[in-house]
């Protein structure tokens, strides 16, 4: 049974769950000593005009808030294709189609987000819909691939005990597989959702907002305070995400597999 | 036939008049008729069952033996449909397994892996209760299947039900591996291996639970396994198989022994197929000694002098259930003061085990004698070497009378216990004793 948990038993490039509890506690108060200190420079710093446009409070929250959106969106999104594509690619009918499915995958994770993100949006139209595809098409690879990994993992002798008791492959899929396989596929969901969080700063190029739109103004405009501020709060946000993944992936993990 | 072999066979004769009797006992067991079944695996000319006849009896116990690749696992996984039959058919108690879904019909079979192959994810209950619900029962029903089948494989229910299977050990996953496959009181039981992942104590220990849950249930049991010694224990009745499901031979273990049908059988069985007839003799069918028994508390001194004046040279202590909890020298005793429950694990023997399960213990202790329990583990006797021996002896002396050359269950009491001195080590592997014992044999011939 440990085999379950045992690393390489999983394809080489999955995505592994983690377990560690000193990140679990540690993380949120790195980031918390992080965004406290940024805080207090932005109370006291002197800023000229366009800083403090810039870096408004009320402005802050509005791209902070837009970002998020636009990475959770867009998570969700993948998660409804591509696990249940992943589940249909481990069926029997379907399994030879696994390996072009995930090549597919892969050109989308490779294909560089500012190229397709600002190709799409010539074709579909500026704006949040063309950033929640662009960005959806490079976070899809590690949920399909973890999602096949991880049914792939379970152990087949478990899966014929299933049906050999008298289960339908629906209830197998259910109650055995998915249960066994939600490690791995939790961590291809953390994973994915980190490259959101990271490349949803591109989608102010196409206007879809988001924290992206301070690093670009401070780059224009010369401001190191704006472009350092965007980058830390979006290093801070990414890192939060990934906290929470972490924090979901625990609960979502039955009982008798940790 | 030799003379040996008909000795040997007749308590196991007499097991399977208890069988036709046990037609009048409650047979909860459905007959398995196989009528020409052939299943060739899609892009394999040879098939991997060749026209299989078979007819496997209402409440028997039939192991499916046979080399790798024979098709024995293909035939036993027919049975619930994880296999369908290129042609054929099979019928269980009369009925055509295909004319119902598939699902419907394997919720009727139980169904053992080897390793007992729990789902992680889940409590013992959960595990055990799996097809139960399947089958719409409700909670109060399940609840207290669950606790009944726990007992029934030798587990607390209070201390195991809501454990998960990595805490436990690889015995009690066995364990409950069976109650799973028990749990909705299917007619038929089929077991892959079952007992192939565990230690040679532990799949003893494993088969006597088997054996004594099976006379108490009568079900129909079809057995995968590569053992022959565990399918001349366990086995009513024995399938040989040859490459493609062919019947080398199909009948009791006594029999198969005594006449093997060819010479594949043969060499399958074993050239010291004489010498695996302890397989077929029971603890149950030798006298036990009678030993001084104490209780966990009492006092060691008294004890000792109890044994003293009885001429034993140890106080076999029980706890108050009557299951032996130490076993214990005079001297030990006397220096206690109160007996206690030993830390070791004791050699204890099921009064169904066979010789050779007993002999095997007796080496793996260096122990002269092994302690016997019966129904619920209670203490029953000792079983001494020498009875073994005497045993062994007299079946042997009764054997050259007959045919000279055929004699076999041999060792001499002294090479024995030559054998028993070398084993020492206590590695107690099943065919320790057997080896040891063959050399001795060579030089009687």
């Amino acid at each position: 049974m440990s085999e379950q948990n045992d690393p390489s038993s999983a394809e080489a490039g999955a995505e592994q769950p983690s377990h560690g509890l000193g990140l679990l506690v540690g993380l949120p108060l790195i980031c918390a000593a992080i965004l406290g200190g940024w805080t207090l420079w932005r109370q006291t710093a002197e800023l000229d005009d366009i800083e403090s446009r810039q870096l408004a409070w009320g402005t802050i929250l509005d791209l902070t808030r837009e970002h998020i959106v636009l990475t959770l969106v867009t998570t969700a999104i993948v998660l409804v294709t591509a696990v249940p594509l992943g589940i249909l690619l481990t069926r029997p009918a379907f399994r030879r189609l696994s390996t072009p499915v995930v090549g597919f995958a892969n050109a989308g994770q490779a294909a560089p987000v500012i190229g397709i993100i600002v190709l799409l949006a010539m074709w579909i139209g500026f704006g949040f819909r063309a950033a929640v595809i662009s960005l959806g098409l490079y976070a899809f690879l590690p949920v399909l691939r973890n999602t096949i990994v991880g049914l792939q993992q379970v152990d087949p002798t478990l899966v014929e005990a299933a049906r050999g008791m008298g289960m339908s492959g629906f209830d197998v899929l259910r109650r055995v597989e998915l249960p066994l396989a939600i490690p791995i596929i939790m961590a291809g969901v953390r994973t994915a959702l980190v490259l959101v969080v990271g490349t949803a700063s591109f989608a102010t190029f196409i206007n879809a907002g988001g924290l992206g739109a301070l690093i670009v103004t401070g780059i224009t405009l010369f401001r190191n305070s704006v472009l350092i501020s965007g980058a830390l709060i979006i290093a801070v946000l990414a890192l939060l995400i990934d906290w929470a993944g972490r924090v979901f992936e625990r609960i979502a993990t039955p009982k008798g597999l940790s | 036939m030799s003379t040996a072999s008909t000795e040997a066979a007749e308590p196991r004769d007499a097991r399977d008049t208890g069988e036709a009797r046990s037609a009048d006992r409650s047979v909860s067991g459905a007959e398995i008729v196989f009528d020409d079944v052939t299943k060739t695996y899609p892009g394999q000319t040879a098939p991997a069952v060749d026209s299989l006849s078979l007819t496997i009896p209402a409440g028997q116990v039939v192991m499916f033996v046979g080399p790798s690749g024979c098709g024995k696992t293909t035939s036993l996984k027919m049975i619930n449909r994880l296999h369908e039959p290129t042609s054929g058919t099979i019928t269980i108690d009369g009925e055509d397994i295909r004319s119902k879904d598939e699902t419907e019909l394997r919720r009727h079979i139980g169904y053992v892996i080897q390793g007992g192959s729990l789902f992680p994810h889940m409590s013992v209950r959960d595990n055990i209760a799996l097809v139960p619900r399947l089958l719409g029962w409700d909670k109060k029903r399940v609840a207290s299947r669950v606790d009944e089948l726990l007992d029934l494989v030798g587990l607390s229910p209070e201390r195991y039900r809501d454990r998960y299977p990595r805490e436990l050990s690889g015995g009690q996953q066995q364990r409950v591996g069976v109650a799973r496959g028990l749990a909705a009181d299917p007619p038929v039981l089929l077991m892959d291996e079952p007992f192939g992942a565990v230690d040679p104590i532990t799949r003893q220990r494993l088969q006597d639970e088997l054996m004594s849950i099976q006379e108490e249930l009568q079900k129909t049991i079809v057995c995968v396994t590569h053992d022959i010694d565990e399918a001349i224990k366990l086995g009513d009745r024995i399938l040989i198989l040859q490459e493609g499901a062919n019947i080398a031979q199909y009948d009791t273990p006594a029999n198969i022994l005594a006449a093997p049908a060819n010479s594949f059988v043969e060499d399958f069985v074993g050239s010291d197929s004489s010498l695996k007839q302890l397989a077929l003799m029971r603890v149950s069918e030798l006298d036990l000694h009678d030993a001084v028994t104490a209780r966990v508390g009492d006092d060691g001194a008294e004890a000792a002098r109890a044994a003293r004046s009885a001429r034993q040279g140890g106080v076999i202590v029980l706890d108050d259930k009557r299951r032996p909890a130490a076993w214990v020298g005079l001297r030990e005793a006397e220096r206690v003061g109160t007996l206690r429950a030993s830390s070791r694990d004791l050699e204890v023997v099921d009064h169904r085990a066979t010789l050779n399960d007993a002999l095997d213990s007796m080496l793996a202790a260096s122990h002269g004698g092994v302690l016997v329990t019966g129904r619920r583990d209670e203490f029953l006797g000792v079983l001494e070497f020498d009875t073994v021996t005497e045993h062994i002896q007299t079946l042997t002396r009764e054997a050259r009378t007959g045919e000279s050359d055929e004699y076999a269950i041999t060792p001499s009491e002294d090479e024995l216990q030559d054998s028993s001195v070398e084993d020492d080590t206590g590695s107690g592997s099943k065919h320790g004793s057997e080896d040891d014992a063959d050399p001795s044999r060579g030089e009687q011939a």
